[in-house]
């Protein structure tokens, strides 16, 4: 059933509430494979709700979420299955403690997709060197910097080669400098071809990197295209006065 | 999930979908499918164990020695005399308990060179009480106490069993307490030195909060292994509810009695346990996020 047109990830009017705030109010994206989609928005527009949604770790109350064109939102749907197929970030970049980087790398892949231990390893090193990262397999993850910490987090979402990658604000947490080295992480897997959403704050960022922009706003899409039209010329009043606050605030150059 | 959205927009009032719709009545029909499986294996359990046991070949002696409704009738009021004892001793001790074992705990997580007599101390005091029997600290406390002779020191076998308990389960409830403390990041304490909050005021008003969250579980635990341990001070002649269903159960022959006491102590047990269940389930869903994970 997947064609070349079905996109990785379709939203179709997802809705959700909590209690009587509805955070999303009727969300329609479609991201097509090889494709970064970046959602921006103010704090609480529903950014990471819609995330968690994606992940399935909150349920939906309206709309569907399709992924590879199957209903995963459908109850029939095995939900552990579809989340072996979705690689997540996590702003705070819940590693586990108690495990060194090499076992949080590894974890998933031995445990859920029957990789054997040294095939594992080999290929969470790999990762690690790739993201510069080889001498720290050993070392537990509050030993080290939030920048290696997050590149880490994202070791690990890559070590399971998900379909899709979601990142929820991963630099939200990180100095300027960091920021650096995690982004630069961003934009070699855009290179490699990898299908992602993410949210952010780092508008340059989202200007460089992203293949369409959706702008967030009281639970809709005001504004959804490439990011020359959001950014240059953006349509809607709401989104022009947030672009201006983010100018403003020197996190994107004006135009 | 009912539809109950005060706060769409006036313009375009929200209508749930058919997709949701046909969603929730799929919903509904499994919960009705599992609430069925779920009566119908319950009940066909029940009925296994109750054909096992009726059909047992003893089962008209046992129901006789165990199931007599008339000696049942005569045990319940002096079980629940003897109760009056186990309540008193627990609500008492289990207060002292939990002071004496948190001090300890604290003690033994102070810092500092000045404080290593107190560590020795505390450490040494749990060490000893971890390994001692308690029916041998009681009895040393109930039988040895009395024969020191001292004059002002009481010889009453409650007063010196509820000692016996405090001494023995504080050292188990320091445990307890300490784990809970050393369970709490350190990135916790810290955040709340770096706040300028000394030592002491970052246990209590950061770190203690949190671990006394975490250890309420086991502490039920210990409180409920307590309050059946009250028993044990009947060694010094306190008349208890076990003690007071024995004295019927000897005269008679029939062991009802301690079945009846046996009822009365978890009839006890599952409140508290419901409650601390429904407390600590509060806490979390007051701060953590929600989700389906």
């Amino acid at each position: 059933m997947t064609t070349p047109a079905t996109p990785v990830l379709r939203l179709e009017s997802v809705r959700k509430s909590f209690g009587d705030q509805v955070v999303l109010r009727d969300i329609s994206i479609d991201v097509p494979a090889h494709s970064v989609t970046a959602l921006i928005g103010a704090s609480g527009s529903g950014k990471s709700t819609l995330m968690r949604c994606t992940n399935l770790l909150e349920d939906i109350d309206d709309g569907a979420i399709l992924l590879d064109g199957e209903d995963v939102t459908d109850p029939r749907a095995d939900q552990d299955a579809v989340r072996r197929r979705i690689g997540v970030v996590f702003q705070a970049y819940n590693l586990f403690p108690h495990m060194t980087v090499l076992d949080n790398i590894t974890l998933a892949p031995r445990r859920v997709h029957g990789v054997g231990r040294a095939e594992a390893e080999d290929r969470a090193r790999e990762l690690l060197d790739r993201l510069g990262l080889a001498a720290k397999a050993k070392e537990y993850p509050d030993r080290l910097s939030g920048g290696q910490q997050q590149r880490v987090a994202i070791v690990r979402a890559l070590a399971t080669t998900p379909r899709l990658l979601l990142l929820d604000e991963i630099t939200a947490a990180l100095d300027p400098e960091l920021v650096g080295e995690v982004l630069a992480v961003v934009r070699d897997l855009k290179i490699q071809g990898m299908t992602m959403v993410l949210s952010t704050h780092e508008m340059s960022f989202a200007r460089e990197v992203a293949d369409q922009v959706c702008f967030l706003d009281a639970g809709v899409v005001l504004e959804q295209g490439p990011p020359e039209q959001v950014f240059g010329d953006p349509r809607e009043e709401r989104t022009r006065q947030f672009l201006s606050r983010i100018v403003a605030a020197g996190r994107l150059a004006p135009q | 999930m009912t539809v109950t959205d005060a706060t769409v927009s006036a313009e375009e009032p929200y209508r749930p979908s058919a997709r949701r719709l046909a969603r929730e009545a799929y919903r509904r029909q499994r919960a009705r499918r599992s609430a069925l499986i779920a009566a119908v294996s319950t009940g066909a359990t029940a009925l296994v164990l109750y054909l096992v046991i009726v059909n047992s070949p003893g089962w008209a002696v046992t129901r006789k020695t165990f199931f007599s409704l008339h000696f049942a009738r005569q045990a319940l009021p002096e079980v629940l005399k003897g109760l009056r004892v186990n309540l008193e001793l627990m609500v008492v001790c289990g207060a002292l308990i939990l002071v004496f074992g948190l001090l300890l705990a604290v003690a033994r997580t102070l810092r500092g060179p000045v404080f290593l007599p107190v560590r020795l101390l505390a450490t040494a005091y749990v060490d000893f009480f971890l390994g001692l029997p308690m029916i041998i600290c009681l009895l040393i406390m109930i039988t040895g106490v009395p024969a020191l002779r001292l004059t002002g020191v009481t010889t009453d076998p409650m007063v010196l069993g509820g000692a016996a308990l405090v001494l023995t389960y504080s050292a188990y409830v320091s445990e307890v307490f300490r784990a809970g403390i050393q369970s709490v990041h350190p990135s916790q304490r810290a955040a709340a030195r770096s706040l300028g909050l000394s030592n002491a005021q970052a246990m209590r008003y950061v770190v203690l909060p949190q671990a006394v969250r975490r250890v309420v579980p086991p502490l039920l635990n210990n409180l409920v292994s307590l309050q059946k341990d009250t028993g044990l001070v009947s060694i010094g002649g306190v008349i208890d509810a076990v003690y007071a269903a024995k004295i019927i159960a000897v005269q008679s022959f029939n062991y009802t009695p301690y079945l009846v006491a046996g009822l009365v102590f978890i009839v006890l047990t599952v409140p508290m346990t419901r409650f601390t269940d429904w407390i600590t389930a509060r806490m979390n869903r007051r701060q953590w996020q929600g989700g389906l994970v």
